[in-house]
């Protein structure tokens, strides 16, 4: 018999919207001589782009801009990356 | 054990045996006592089980599922608007494919705020892929609490089951109660996809266009495919314990002319009406209709048809009536009668046999019919 499937259940391997990283129109760039790290950009980053080192993985930060705003340093610029 | 119970009491009683792992439920009149008996019977000792008291009837079925997906056995209970309060979780429920049981004590949607005996309920939950059976006696409260486990956990069913009676007429009616030994009537609970924490996953998460039919059309093949689960049920049943059940309970149908269709009590007190009828020289019948889902075909042909809905569908007509126009090609005498537990008698029931009208709708006690 071939196993039925009952309900939808998914182990994906990757975001179900895919790498958003490939959606970033511009870029968090750290100021690392003004920033305090706090971990305010990694907390509020909504696809947990930011790791315990502050450092962003690219291949998933969308370009919200959410750090840069949050940031009380304002230690994050947004740079429009280039085409 | 032969005993007296009230309807609620013998839904205990058959759960308790059944041993669900988590309960789950929040009380309401007049499903109360199903609660507080559940409840008691944890806290004396006398049954293992997680009782969560929970803080609303949508949390009552969110539990249950928490629970079911792990592939614990589970059991709730609710009625009137406490089920239509858990009516997202109702429709999650079957779609999860989790075979929770759960009484529901029938009763009116206010308003007016009514807490008295009315279908229609749980027929606002017909169409989420639960299936649904109505009981008419204490005694069938609890054989059919029993059988609905077995059949909800089948592994061509891991559909929901919901188990009606009528409120305060069943719910708070005494009546005697044998109860059986259930030995291994009921088989330990296997569901085929349980949440594994070894190998984690998302469970029914977004599912696409591409797939999402798939997963309805699982749902009503399992649909179809209970009916002969309960048939295989219901004859087990009878073979071990000596009662049997259908999804039509019928009654001197044989040679009737005339038949009388309804549901829960009304069906059972449409038995009278037969006999009274008989005595007068009509031949009269009664099919109660015990499985609302699956819907029961009914041999109606070449006879008179009188339904009693105890529910309505505003702007359609009586859904029992309609069902059959559609499913048996009945033209029903539709009578809409014991809404917010209106007293119907024997009497009444036969008076609107001798008054038939093939065809047409009667609201009983209203004086302004057309
Ligand atoms: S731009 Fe948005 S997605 Fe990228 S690191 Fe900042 S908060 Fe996260
Ligand atoms: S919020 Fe600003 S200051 Fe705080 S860690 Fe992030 S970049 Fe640094």
């Amino acid at each position: 018999m071939t196993t039925r499937m009952r309900l939808a259940i998914s182990r994906p391997t990757k975001g179900s919207s895919g790498k958003t990283g490939s959606w970033r129109v511009f870029r968090p760039v750290v100021d690392k001589e003004k920033c305090n790290a706090c971990g305010i950009c990694a907390m509020l980053c909504p696809e947990a782009a930011i790791d315990e080192e502050l450092e962003v993985d690219l291949e998933y930060c969308k370009g919200c801009g959410i750090c840069a705003h949050e940031c009380p340093k304002s230690a994050i610029s947004m740079k429009r990356e280039e085409k | 054990m032969l005993t007296i119970a009230t309807g609620n009491k013998a839904v205990a009683a058959a759960v308790r045996q059944v041993r669900p792992s988590v309960i789950a439920a929040y009380p309401i009149t007049p499903q109360t006592e199903i609660v507080e008996q559940m409840a008691e019977y944890v806290t004396r000792g006398e049954l293992d089980s997680q009782f969560i008291p929970v803080e609303s009837e949508h949390s009552a079925m969110a539990a249950c599922i928490g629970a079911s997906i792990t592939g614990a056995r589970t059991f709730t209970a609710t009625s009137s608007h406490g089920l239509l309060y858990m009516h997202e979780m109702v429709n999650w429920a079957a779609g999860a494919r989790l075979p929770i049981v759960m009484a529901n004590v029938n009763r009116a949607v206010g308003p007016g705020w009514n807490v008295w005996a009315e279908h229609t309920d749980a027929f606002q939950e017909r169409d989420t892929g639960w299936l649904q059976v109505y009981v008419s006696t204490v005694q069938e409260a609890y054989d059919t609490t029993l059988m609905a486990f077995r059949i909800a956990e089948n592994e061509s069913v891991l559909l929901p089951v919901m188990v009606n009676l009528d409120g305060f007429l069943l719910s708070h009616s005494m009546q005697s109660l044998e109860t059986v030994e259930i030995s291994d009537f009921i088989p330990p609970l296997r569901l085929p996809h349980a949440i594994d924490p070894e190998n984690p996953a998302g469970y029914g998460t977004l599912t696409g266009p591409d797939a999402y039919f798939k997963f309805r059309w699982d749902m009503e093949r399992s649909m179809r495919d209970s009916a002969g689960v309960i048939r295989e049920t219901e004859d087990e049943f009878a073979r071990r314990f000596h009662r049997k059940y259908g999804f039509v309970d019928e009654y001197r149908c044989e040679d009737a002319d005339v038949v009388v269709v309804a549901m829960g009590t009304l069906g059972k007190e449409a038995e009278v009406a037969a006999d009274l009828l008989r005595a007068e020289g009509v031949k009269a019948g009664v099919m109660r209709i015990r499985w609302l889902r699956p819907f029961p075909r009914l041999d109606l042909a070449g006879r008179d048809v009188v339904v009693i809905d105890r529910d309505y569908s505003f702007g359609f007509g009586g859904v029992i009536a309609k069902s059959l126009a559609a499913t048996a090609r009945a033209e029903p005498f539709s009578v809409i009668a014991g809404l917010g537990g209106q007293e119907v008698t024997y009497d009444d029931i036969a008076e609107f046999v001798r008054t038939r009208s093939p065809g047409t709708e009667y609201w009983f006690g209203v004086n302004d019919n057309v």
